[in-house]
């Protein structure tokens, strides 16, 4: 029968190290392609927007190496999407280099790389801005994209698609390494490529994305198998305490999604309103039903900003008392700050994250008991690091000193953990969820070819 | 009974950096279609245990194939803004587990 088998050990490369006895299981059914997706736009805006990465060199040369050395040994293709987290154009080049190093250490034959960025110039979204061109916000929250948007942000890249991964499979790449991708669409290239329809294509890389999250019970960083035929996907679970359920592969599909039904990407989209799932063995579920819709090539445009500069101050409140007034010592302490900073018509932001009352939830929370304890976490965000630090003490050393009715503590109504200002990482924001129209992917990204 | 000994998975994540995604997932599928039947967990609900206006629950479903109830929620912030406590939106989903059903 025509299928295409893919290997999809980890959700997100890098993040936490994959489990290998599954990998070697996995390697066992002699899979067409080993793919894994190493990015994310769950971890906050500050790894883009600073250009660094939030997992540790060791365990993205971990994850490599597994797979590079499988699929050398194996001859079959590589491909690794959204490189270093964030998909950056230093990510790019630092994963490149990593398979590098690990081709020299393992002593491997010579293949031939291919990768690509998909870092877009703010240059270029002013340009096109001021030709007229309309970049749309992303669903409701976002409004069109304006040059004050572009000005606010360090850094932007565009979601891939299929493209440049099916271009460099066509120029014989054995590892791939893309920039900012949908996940998505780094396993459904490598399908498309061998011939299989969109649809199925497209729905194993919607299943296999998130690696073991598709299988049940829980757990992260198993590997799991996807059979990519002309009219269905089998998704099996390769770790020994999983398996794939019709349940699973469905509960996935409404993982970090609004909408369970359908799945954009560039180019198109799959809808799976008809999808029916059926347990075939054990450990495997068989999909059918998918339809796929072509559209217009538009592509997500992710974008970081910085904010300003953070400060943080850990204040503990132990007195019952106080904790019941802390609404009125937080009041306190703000007005203080703007008493001092307001008026010298410094822009700042200040925050009191309340943990054991409501720094989870914060105005929609319900529950109103009052705790024995609380930690109250104040932030402040400032774009001199003095002023950031000084706004943070005077936040911290307002509830110390705040003037409550019901004072009896009084040496002191709250503990400042270590007695200092802790320094935090600068504060970023995403600037940018958008969407861009551009019918040439080429516009926005190339490939390079590198003989390893 | 309460909807966390009638749902096998109660979960909140962040659904894209401007939206918070909910999903009540049973593995009995009597339960599902009991509180289905029910109708208790609506729209309306919603925005009343999480104080939130209509326009800001974005999506709501009762998903059959999963056996789920989904909705979504758009956030006063982008993920990991200044201010911003849970970045993942992995934290928002408790209100959810003593939810009263008739049943």
């Amino acid at each position: 029968m025509k299928q295409v088998i893919i290997h999809s050990s980890n959700g997100h490369l890098g993040y936490a190290p994959t489990k290998e006895k599954s990998f070697y299981e996995g390697a066992k059914k002699m899979p067409d392609f080993y793919i894994a997706d190493s990015g994310s736009a769950d971890i906050g805006p500050r790894y883009l927007g600073q250009d660094v990465c939030s997992s540790p060199r060791s365990w993205q040369k971990h994850d490599l190496r597994l797979m590079l050395l499988a699929a050398r040994e194996q001859k079959v293709p590589m491909i690794i999407g959204s490189a270093g987290d964030q998909g950056t154009n230093k990510s790019v080049d630092m994963y490149v280099e990593l398979i590098k190093e690990i081709a020299q250490e393992e002593k491997l034959d010579n293949f031939k790389l291919a990768y690509f960025y998909s870092e877009i110039p703010k240059e270029e979204l002013l340009s096109r801005l001021k030709k007229g061109e309309i970049i749309k916000g992303l669903g409701s929250a976002r409004k069109n994209l304006t040059e004050d948007d572009i000005n606010q942000t360090d850094k932007v890249v565009a979601v891939m698609g299929v493209h440049p991964y099916i271009e460099a499979l066509e120029n014989g790449a054995d590892v791939i390494i893309g920039g900012r991708s949908s996940d998505t669409c780094v396993y459904a290239a490598a399908a498309i490529w061998k011939g299989m329809p969109e649809a199925t294509s497209y729905f194993a890389g919607k299943a296999l994305e998130c690696s073991s999250f598709c299988a049940e019970p829980y757990g992260a960083k198993e590997t799991v198998i996807g059979y990519v035929r002309e009219k269905s996907v089998v998704v099996e679970a390769m770790s020994d305490f999983q398996k794939c359920t019709p349940a699973s592969i469905a509960g996935h599909s409404m993982y970090e999604r609004s909408n369970p039904f359908e799945e954009i990407f560039p180019g198109g989209r799959i809808d799976l309103t008809e999808c029916n799932y059926q347990q075939i063995s054990e450990k495997a579920t068989e999909v059918t039903g998918i339809k796929y819709i072509e559209d217009n090539l538009t592509f997500k445009l992710e974008g970081s900003g910085k904010v300003g500069e953070r400060r943080v101050i850990v204040v503990g409140v132990r007195d019952p008392l106080v904790i019941e007034q802390l609404d009125e010592a937080i009041s306190w302490a703000r007005s203080e700050v703007k008493k001092f900073y307001g008026s010298q018509k410094i822009k700042y932001k200040l925050y009191f994250h309340v943990y054991g009352k409501n720094a989870l939830m914060k105005e929609r929370e319900s529950t109103n008991n009052n705790p024995h304890e609380v930690a109250v976490v104040v932030e402040a965000i400032c774009d001199d690091k003095q002023l950031a630090h000084e706004i943070a003490l005077m936040g911290g050393r307002g509830i110390f000193y705040a003037r409550t009715s019901k004072v009896k503590g009084t040496a002191g109504t709250a503990s400042v953990l270590f007695a200092e200002v802790l320094k935090a990482e600068p504060a970023y924001k995403w600037t940018m969820n958008h969407i861009m129209t551009e019918p040439d992917w080429k516009k926005i990204s190339h490939l390079n070819y590198l003989d390893i | 009974m309460k909807l966390k000994d009638l749902a096998k998975t109660i979960r909140s994540k962040d659904a894209g950096v401007d939206h918070i995604t909910f999903d009540i997932i049973f593995d009995d599928y009597n339960n599902y279609e009991q509180v289905k039947k029910a109708n208790t967990i609506n729209r309306e609900f919603i925005g009343e245990l999480y104080k939130v206006p209509q326009e800001m629950i974005t999506d709501f479903c009762y998903f059959d194939p999963a056996h789920a109830i989904k909705f979504t929620i758009q956030r006063d912030e982008p993920s990991g803004s200044p201010g911003d406590s849970d970045i993942y939106g992995c934290q928002q989903y408790a209100p959810l587990l003593d939810i009263e059903l008739d049943i």
